[in-house]
């Protein structure tokens, strides 16, 4: 017997400039399931579900729903066939109470007088807890999620999407999301479940489609799979092209000696007893999936969140762990962090204003206090013709250029301090082929000259070709080092999917 | 009795403009736009309520004209700062200076000239009633319909879904555009609403108070009607406690000094500004402030993603 499938893409394409975010995507979910959309970040996950909520219009291909064609023209179209979203970052209005949030998002014949009421009836029936009446502003995390759930399910949806809905979520919450969802799909609704959490995913779908670099690398069922598995397929057949040449590393720059770090949110990853040496002439790569402590090993590393102990990090032999960015960077250390607007560089401000956010000390653009404008210009100007930065004038706003040119600036900015450190997140996050490249070079001829550098990336092609080791970072524990030339991508995925497994025993 | 109703009379009259004002830009304001032109789209109205009189001489067809001509100030304000993205408060101050200008020449030929006032409207046998009477029930049309597009305003906002839509706007424009609403149509419809009730305020000066031109004959009322609108914590009930409270200073320093109190007037002209910035300190020391503060995206320019 054969039903129809809920939603069919086919062949679903959208380009932007310099990147291919979709291509030929084919997706079918089938009614009353879950099905997992995986993919690391970037791998256009975000993008594809635009499409089908309606939010982004494809270049090329067709869908259908419940067997018609299906090109919603906006999201109210989406929602008035049946497709309902909850966001990953919610659209909610602070001031206004649970009841109008609702009533903004719904169509007008849905949105009478009796909604209190209804709203009632449909968090009483699903367990989510709701008054109406309370104001967004005043409610946790977890039930600004349920309003957002309930507004969706107030339109009858037939399939909903949910954008990695558990990433903001305490472990409790995420067990009552879960009884939601699979009291959803047992009325018969489909829900297309977006996340990069293995367990999760393996824990509550029974379909998977696996998104890479913008494109389907392969379907399962997750269930039958392991976590090693699943991260296996993420990370694909990663092609190595080895650039580097290894040479013979020097004495050891960067230390991190048994880093501890509880987390700073209730969100964030504890970091346990990380160590680790980076030599002169070294690359050494941090690979693994998003959220398992990448962004406070960096926080840690930078000195935005400073160590309990001063040798837990030191440079060059001498202990910075408690010290904070300006002092570390005073010592040598440069950093490109993740975000590049708004940590990496200031989107309102020109290119030479941002050369003094972090070059101020190392390349002299201020003399007793007062900014040096002719020598952060010159600096500036320096960096675009040394990375090739596409841009009119240095005097350009930051937040004007595009991802892959402000990221070459970023770099450039730190790398021409000539530091003794560079520890870089993302470094070729979002940039085209041919950038990447040139930053790939860049890294390897400041390795050359006697720099230690470290990389902490979720693009595992990146890291195997232009590092020298690299170890995995999973539930806040750092792996071993081991050399990219003789590791194999079955060996990434137990080191990756190590942290899943663990979860859920831990849960069991 | 009698200077009591004087007062209070005078006290609507002085009023009236700025509660056309006020509850234009509560509108806007609540919109999530920021529209520092008041002052320049009233006394665009002002000019182009006397010239259409004048010309025409229908009352009714200079109170059109005045809010249509408003009206089309707020869009070209709406223009730079929706369409092409101008920053708000910089358009605001350039829509002022440039009204002023505007209205100087264009009202150049017809300073001097007068027009005949509007009439009052005397309701039969209420008017009779004793000091409520001559209070309330002989006023000129314009004071009606100052009201009368309040309390539509307030309806408007707090019990129909399209206003539940605009203060959303105001409120989070980026969710409200996920959602699916037309922020830049909603912020448009705003201004030119405002604008059209500024364009009134204005016209109320030139036709009906004192029916004849002269230049910046608004004389600040535009900003003290912004003012207005944050004393009235963005609430359209507030708005007129505040129009009537603001209006009744300015009353207040004509007595004042008809009874020899040594008080210099630009104190008591000082007075709103100074209400205003009591009330913003006491807003944000107050536990309630959410109730009363600022439309969460007040001011922001909204760039559309995707």
């Amino acid at each position: 017997m054969t039903t129809t499938p809920l939603l069919q893409l086919d062949s679903l394409t959208r380009s932007f400039p310099g990147i291919v975010a979709n291509n030929r995507i084919d997706l079918t979910v089938g009614p009353g399931t879950i099905h997992a959309l995986l993919g690391e970040n970037g791998a256009g996950k975000s993008t594809l579900v635009k499409m089908i909520y309606g939010a982004l219009r494809p270049d090329s291909g067709r869908m259908r729903f419940d067997g018609r064609p299906y090109a919603p023209a906006n999201p109210a179209a989406a929602r008035a066939t049946g497709v309902g979203m909850v966001f990953q970052h919610f659209s909610l209005f602070e001031a206004m109470t649970v009841a109008e949030n609702i009533a903004v998002a719904l169509p007008a014949d849905l949105a009478g007088s009796d909604l209190p009421d209804r709203i009632r009836d449909v968090s009483a029936s699903y367990g989510l807890v709701l008054d109406p009446f309370s104001r967004v502003d005043q409610l946790s995390v977890g039930e600004r999620q349920r309003v957002e759930i309930v507004r969706c399910l107030l339109q009858s949806p037939r399939l909903i999407i949910m954008d990695e809905p558990t990433s903001v979520l305490t472990p409790g919450e995420v067990g009552r999301l879960f009884t939601v969802l699979r009291k959803l799909r047992d009325e018969g609704r489909s829900i297309l479940y977006i996340s990069h959490k293995l367990r999760e995913i393996r824990n509550l779908c029974s379909h998977a489609t696996i998104l890479r670099r913008g494109r389907v690398v392969g379907t399962c069922d997750p269930g039958a799979e392991t976590p090693e598995s699943l991260a296996e397929m993420m990370i694909g057949n990663a092609v190595r092209r080895h650039i580097r040449k290894v040479q013979e590393p020097g004495a050891v720059r960067l230390s991190i000696d048994h880093l501890t770090l509880p987390a700073a949110t209730e969100f964030g990853v504890d970091l346990k007893d990380i160590s680790l040496d980076v030599r002169a002439g070294e690359i050494i790569g941090i690979a693994g999936v998003a959220g398992n402590g990448q962004d406070e090993l960096m926080a840690a590393l930078i000195g935005e969140r400073r160590s309990a102990t001063p040798d837990a990090v030191s440079l060059d032999g001498a202990p910075v762990g408690t010290l904070g960015p300006t002092r570390r960077r005073a010592m040598g250390m440069a950093f490109v962090p993740e975000e590049r607007l708004g940590h990496g560089a200031a989107a309102a401000m020109s290119l030479t204003e941002n050369t003094l956010i972090s070059a101020r000390g190392r390349r002299n653009l201020e003399r007793r206090g007062v900014l040096d404008f002719g020598a952060a210009k010159r600096f500036a100007a320096e960096i675009v013709s040394a990375f090739n930065v596409a841009t009119t004038a240095v005097t350009r706003q930051a937040g004007s250029l595009s991802g892959g040119n402000l990221q070459k600036f970023v770099i450039g900015r730190e790398i021409l301090q000539g530091p003794t450190v560079l520890i870089a997140a993302q470094p070729t996050w979002g940039v085209d082929a041919k950038s990447a490249a040139e930053i790939h070079t860049a890294l390897d001829q400041l390795a050359r000259a006697g720099a230690a550098i470290l990389i902490i990336s979720q693009d595992l092609d990146e890291l195997l070709s232009i590092c020298d080791r690299f170890a995995v970072l999973a539930g806040g524990t750092l792996s071993a080092p081991r050399a990219s030339a003789d590791v194999t991508v079955a060996e990434i995925g137990i080191l990756m999917g190590g942290a899943a497994r663990e979860q859920q025993d831990d849960a069991a | 009795m009698e200077l009591a109703i004087n007062i209070i009379l005078g006290m609507m009259l002085a009023a009236t403009p700025l509660l056309f004002a006020a509850t234009g830009e509560l509108v806007v304001e609540r919109a999530g736009v920021l529209n520092l032109g008041v002052e320049g789209m009233m006394v665009i109205g002002a000019v182009a309520g006397f010239i259409v009189t004048a010309e025409s001489g229908s009352h009714l067809a200079g109170i059109v004209g005045a809010a249509i001509a408003g009206a089309a100030m707020a869009l070209l304000f709406g223009l730079m700062t929706q369409v092409l993205l101008a920053n708000q408060v910089a358009s605001g101050l350039a829509l002022t200076i440039f009204g002023l200008g505007l209205s100087a020449l264009l009202g150049s030929g017809y300073s001097g000239l007068s027009i005949p006032a509007l009439a009052r409207i005397e309701i039969p046998v209420l008017t009779d009633i004793p000091f409520f009477g001559p209070l309330l029930f002989r006023h000129e049309p314009m004071f009606y319909l100052s009201i009368l597009l309040l309390v539509l305003t307030g309806w408007f906002l707090t019990r129909t879904r399209a206003g539940l839509i605009l203060k959303a706007v105001g409120e989070n424009h980026d969710a409200a555009h996920a959602i699916g609403h037309p922020v830049v149509l909603i912020r448009l419809l705003a201004l030119a609403w405002g604008g059209a009730l500024a364009g009134l305020g204005g016209a109320y000066l030139s036709i009906a108070r004192t029916p004849l031109w002269s230049e910046e004959m608004t004389a600040g009322r535009g900003w003290i009607a912004l003012a207005i609108v944050v004393f009235a914590g963005w609430r359209t009930n507030r708005a007129l406690l505040g129009a009537y409270l603001f209006g009744g200073v300015t009353i207040l320093q004509l007595h004042v000094q008809g009874l020899g109190i040594a008080i210099p007037s630009q104190y008591l002209s000082m007075l709103p500004y100074l209400v205003t910035i009591a009330v913003l300190v006491a807003i944000s020391a107050s536990p309630t402030r959410a109730m009363l503060r600022a439309p969460g995206s007040l001011g922001r320019t909204f760039h559309a993603q995707g």
